[in-house]
């Protein structure tokens, strides 16, 4: 999703970084016993280091339990950080008390995977989408009901139905209200935790349509989560994908999706069930075997090595760290995949190697 | 056919009766409806279609269209009263509607077995997942329970399960999301059923795991010669497996032919409408997907005439006939069957011209 302006000022500031992410780290401790002692902790995320630009969506993927969820939470302050900062147009909001972040939640706003759970089943859709302005103290210029009902009407929402209730809606509906919400305090950022997932194809397409249109008339600058490759390659223009805390690798779509680097993405691509019956059989295919191992207990060295079918002896003992194999585009792996295609001319430019 | 009538013979005569011919499993105008204080839901309105043995089915379409309706009555899980079932499900030439239930539960299990999205729910949590493969062995099968626990654990080990030797006390809680899905599924397997209906058996699972799944059902049907209903929301995954495919929408059938024309040459606008929401790995990135618009319809009230005329960019191409007809189910030719009223030569340049290009 590109953006435009006609706007010259704003247009030079899409492509900075909004979002700085720097060694973030969330353990959960464990606590066991009388004293509730500590007996270990949940590294559920375990030094991400990533920004996010101006205008752009950057997706996060990833195996359940490997960390998204948790990144997103830390990302829109609903929990603190154990360590690493994260800085939000500039300023570190690591550490904000409540008070001192209420002002900066209007930047900054998540949508979740569930539009059932996350909407109050007691309150109309009025009350609910209208909340953010009465919250916030804001004023608008024809009241918050109208407010309201543009917002649904921006949505596909019939604003004639500000009075009804959550559960006469369908689920695609939902996510739209939920998505209104969102929209209400006309955030710069918004987190959103697997927006499509719980939703039909047919209706999954209109609110992936829906969030780009959004983006564009507004210039938003999206963080998503998700866990469907094909919508994530649909939506992004970057990608970082995780495992067990950690990015394992970080590109532009393209290269990502063209060129994986890190042996985990290349599994993971592997997976996905392609919708053409002629490619049946003839696709070559990676097998992870297994599950992911716990968090609590992360294996040693590079945190895939239990599954990866390049592992070394140099895996299991040392940590590959994230570095920059080509342009924009980084992994972890001591064995990167994909790497001999590029070859350094004298020029300095990397280029694709013919053979 | 030749095969079926082999496979009679192995088997016994006692559960096979004589009569046995034509697909192993044949659904006859089947309706399931649930009458309730709102108004009757009509679940599944007059579906009929094929599961041959060595074959897979995959039933898809959006949620609420009676995909599990209509496995939970192939396999009598229906509460008793709950739903009016007419039309008939003939499994190896035995009609199950209208069977004493106590019968149905014979073959469940034995001839017939179901996977289903939440393994929990198949799953006992106070029992070890040993003793309840153990169990459903030995309700079919006279054997001493060693014997039973020896076959509990080649299963664990055939469907992936590590260890099974140790793993085969544990409870279902200390499994993860993908070993349960596999314990169900040695469950399911425990008698060599000759049908298995597998409900969105991935749905709730990681691509790498849903991958090992995928792989497992594939190659069990390979062994058993099983005939296989994978039913999904994901048109990636019946590719993957199906032989046919059927689509269903607000309980009946809108299209059904082979995986290759479902894919490559589909008749039906709801199908080209799945097709184009779906953004897919294997094309270029496309701009932008192209969604049916609206929602599915309540099934207390479909719409008249065709049932996705709300939904169909094409409704008004056909005089009145999309509002006031229901089209009818009918073969275009090799067996590729769909409900719509547009006519061969207008369906065809909409195909190839608006469709196909945009896909
Ligand atoms: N509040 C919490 N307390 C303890 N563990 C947690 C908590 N929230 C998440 N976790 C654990 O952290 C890991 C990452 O979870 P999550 O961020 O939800 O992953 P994802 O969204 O990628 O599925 C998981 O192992 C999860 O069980
Ligand atoms: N026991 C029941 N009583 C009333 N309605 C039911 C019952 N079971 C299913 N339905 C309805 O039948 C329709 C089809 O459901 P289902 O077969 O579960 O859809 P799918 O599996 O395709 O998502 C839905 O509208 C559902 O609400
Ligand atoms: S560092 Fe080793 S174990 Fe880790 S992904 Fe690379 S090759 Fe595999
Ligand atoms: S019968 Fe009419 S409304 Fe139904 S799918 Fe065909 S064209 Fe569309
Ligand atoms: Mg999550
Ligand atoms: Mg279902």
């Amino acid at each position: 999703m590109s953006t435009q302006t006609d706007n010259p000022a704003a247009d030079r500031r899409l492509g900075e970084d909004l979002l700085v992410v720097n060694e973030l780290q969330k353990h959960f401790p464990i606590r066991r016993g009388l004293l509730q002692r500590r007996v270990g902790a949940v590294q559920a995320v375990d030094g991400l280091t990533f920004s996010v630009r101006r205008g752009e969506t950057l997706s996060l993927v990833g195996e359940s339990g490997c960390g998204k969820t948790t990144t997103g939470r830390l990302l829109t302050r609903l929990i603190e950080p154990t360590g690493g900062t994260i800085e939000l147009d500039g300023q570190d909001i690591s550490h904000l008390t409540p008070a001192r972040m209420r002002p900066l939640r209007r930047d900054i706003q998540m949508i979740f995977q569930d539009p059932y759970s996350s909407l109050n089943p007691r309150h109309t859709v009025g009350t609910i989408v209208g909340a953010p302005f009465r919250l916030q103290n804001v004023e608008t210029e024809h009241g918050v009901k109208r407010a309201v009902q543009d917002l649904l009407e921006l949505v596909g929402l019939n604003p004639e139905h500000y009075n009804r209730y959550p559960h006469e809606f369908s689920g695609g509906q939902r996510q739209r209200i939920g998505i209104a919400r969102t929209l209400a305090l006309r955030p710069k950022v918004i987190v959103a935790d697997e927006p499509v997932s719980a939703l039909d194809v047919s209706i999954q397409a209109q609110v992936v349509n829906l969030l780009e249109d959004l983006q564009n008339e507004f210039d938003l600058t999206y963080v998503m989560i998700a866990h469907d490759l094909s919508v994530v390659r649909h939506v992004s223009d970057r990608v970082a994908v995780m495992y067990l805390g950690k990015i394992m690798e970080i590109a532009d779509r393209t290269a990502l999706y063209e060129r994986p680097m890190h042996p985990y993405t290349v599994a993971l691509l592997s997976a996905v069930p392609i919708p053409d019956t002629a490619r049946r059989g003839n696709r070559e295919r990676i097998r992870l075997q297994g599950d992911v191992p716990s968090p609590i207990n992360p294996p040693t060295g590079c945190r895939f090595h239990t599954r990866c079918w390049k592992a070394q002896e140099v895996c299991k003992a040392t940590e590959p760290p994230l570095i920059s194999l080509a342009p924009g585009h980084q992994a972890a792996c001591h064995f990167p995949e994909n790497k001999d295609e590029l070859t350094v001319d004298p020029t300095g430019a990397a280029t694709a190697d013919p053979a | 056919m030749s095969q079926i009538s082999e496979n009679s013979l192995e088997g016994g005569v006692e559960t096979r009766p004589a009569s046995a011919g034509g697909p192993f499993l044949q659904v006859r105008e089947l309706r399931v409806h649930f009458p309730t204080d709102d108004g009757v839901v009509r679940s599944v309105d007059n579906l009929s279609f094929d599961v041959d043995r060595g074959r897979t089915l995959g039933i898809v379409g959006e949620s609420g269209s009676g995909k599990s309706v209509t496995s939970l009555s192939v396999m009598g899980l229906h509460k008793a009263g709950t739903a009016k079932i007419t039309g008939e499900i003939l499994l190896d030439g035995q009609n199950l509607v209208g069977l004493h239930p106590d019968k149905v539960r014979q073959l469940r299990g034995k001839r017939m077995a179901m996977i289903f999205q939440d393994p929990l729910s198949a799953m006992h949590p106070f029992y070890t997942v040993g003793t309840q493969i153990i169990e459903a062995y030995r309700v079919h099968n006279r054997v001493s329970k060693a014997a039973a626990r020896k076959h509990a654990i080649d299963l664990l080990g055939r469907v992936g399960i590590p260890n099974p030797t140790s793993r085969v006390d544990d409870y279902p809680h200390q499994f993860s999301g993908g070993m349960r899905q596999r314990a169900m599924i040695a469950m399911a397997l425990s008698c060599d059923p000759e049908l298995l209906i597998a409900d969105e058996p991935t749905t709730a699972l990681d691509v790498t795991v849903q991958a090992q799944i995928l792989d497992l059902i594939r190659d069990l049907q390979a062994e058993f010669n099983s005939a296989v209903i994978i039913i999904t929301h994901d048109l990636g995954v019946v590719a993957e497996l199906a032989d046919d495919i059927m689509v269903m929408y607000a309980g009946r059938a809108v299209e059904y032919s082979s995986a290759e024309n479902i894919f490559n040459s589909p008749q039906h606008p709801y199908t080209w409408g799945l097709l184009g929401s779906m953004p897919r790995l294997d094309r270029e990135r496309s701009e932008r997907l192209q969604p049916i618009k609206g929602s599915p319809p309540s099934l207390i009230n479909v719409p008249e005439g065709c049932p996705f005329n709300p939904r169909c960019a094409y409704a008004g191409r056909n005089g009145d006939l999309s509002f006031t007809q229901r089209p009818e189910f009918r073969d275009l030719g090799g067996g590729h069957h769909i409900a719509c009223h547009l006519g061969a030569e207008d369906r065809l340049r909409i195909w190839d011209e608006e469709i196909r290009p945009k896909l």
